[in-house]
């Protein structure tokens, strides 16, 4: 039994020592919070394109290309 | 419709604050808030570049993520906005943004009343109905709801600010960069003012 000792005292030492090189998520993880306020509406939606979705992607398309004035000037 | 995005060329930026002015004047944005504001490396010195910056509607938004109320939110086009009903001009969003973003119309006091939150809304209203005076009055023009895009952006004389589409305004930067090749010589500070001083004398 005396003889074992010395090995349990090294193996928990060893444990000990090797404990620090564990490595922990340091960063805290991004949970999507819970909107709590009031409900909007997409841009498509109300006057201007009265739900047509592909007509409001289509002027914005427009818009967004329109701004390469290289495009503009050929 | 992927995501919308700023994307500010720092090549082209004059620092003319047009961007700014445009903001303000298209919201009525009340004193002291700026919702963009031009900011300038090494002012003065050749070389110096500038950046019009604003929110940047991050995918992954702090603000988002900090809001003990939850009232900030990002809509289907990757715009980051907010609910004003609900803010209670905490200022953790201004703590957690790395950009400075997050406005108040009594200033960034560490106490006494700030008000609520304001930032840009990539021109895209709030929560109210699209056009509405309510939603005018608390978060300024919806000029996307009109098929438009941010004023900042379509208001740059130099269009070193572009808006819209992500992997757009990315295909607009990429054949611009081509176009003009590479560094300070081909445009610039170098290229107008200073680039063979020698040969000036």
């Amino acid at each position: 039994m005396k003889a074992r000792i010395p090995y349990v005292i090294a193996a928990v030492c060893a444990a000990a020592l090797l404990a620090g090189c564990g490595e922990q998520p340091q960063v805290g993880k991004y949970e999507q919070g819970k909107y709590a306020g009031k409900t909007d509406t997409r841009p498509w939606e109300g006057g201007t394109f009265k739900g047509d979705k592909g007509a409001w992607e289509q002027a914005e398309r427009n818009r967004v290309r329109a701004q390469n004035e290289y495009k503009r000037v050929e | 419709m992927a995501r919308m995005k700023f994307l500010c060329d720092a090549e082209r930026c004059i620092e003319c604050n047009g961007c700014v002015t445009a903001c303000k004047n298209e919201h009525e944005v009340p004193w002291g808030v700026n919702r963009r504001r031009v900011v300038t490396i090494n002012d003065g010195v050749p070389g110096e570049r500038s950046m019009s910056v604003a929110c940047m509607h991050c995918s992954d938004a702090p603000c988002i993520a900090v809001c003990p109320t939850n009232v900030i939110y990002q809509t289907e086009e990757g715009v980051v906005l907010h609910d004003k009903d609900g803010c209670i001009g905490c200022g953790y969003c201004f703590y957690a943004c790395p950009f400075g973003a997050p406005q108040f119309p009594n200033g960034p006091a560490a106490f006494g009343a700030r008000g609520k939150m304001d930032k840009c809304t990539f021109c895209a209203g709030g929560p109210e109905e699209n056009g509405s005076q309510a939603e005018f009055d608390k978060y300024g023009r919806n000029r996307l709801a009109e098929g438009k895009l941010p004023l900042c952006a379509e208001m740059c004389s130099t269009k070193a600010l572009l808006a819209g589409d992500a992997t757009e305004i990315s295909d607009i930067f990429r054949d611009r960069v081509l176009r003009r090749g590479k560094g300070v010589e081909a445009w610039g500070w170098m290229t107008a003012y200073g680039k063979d001083k020698e040969g000036a004398k």
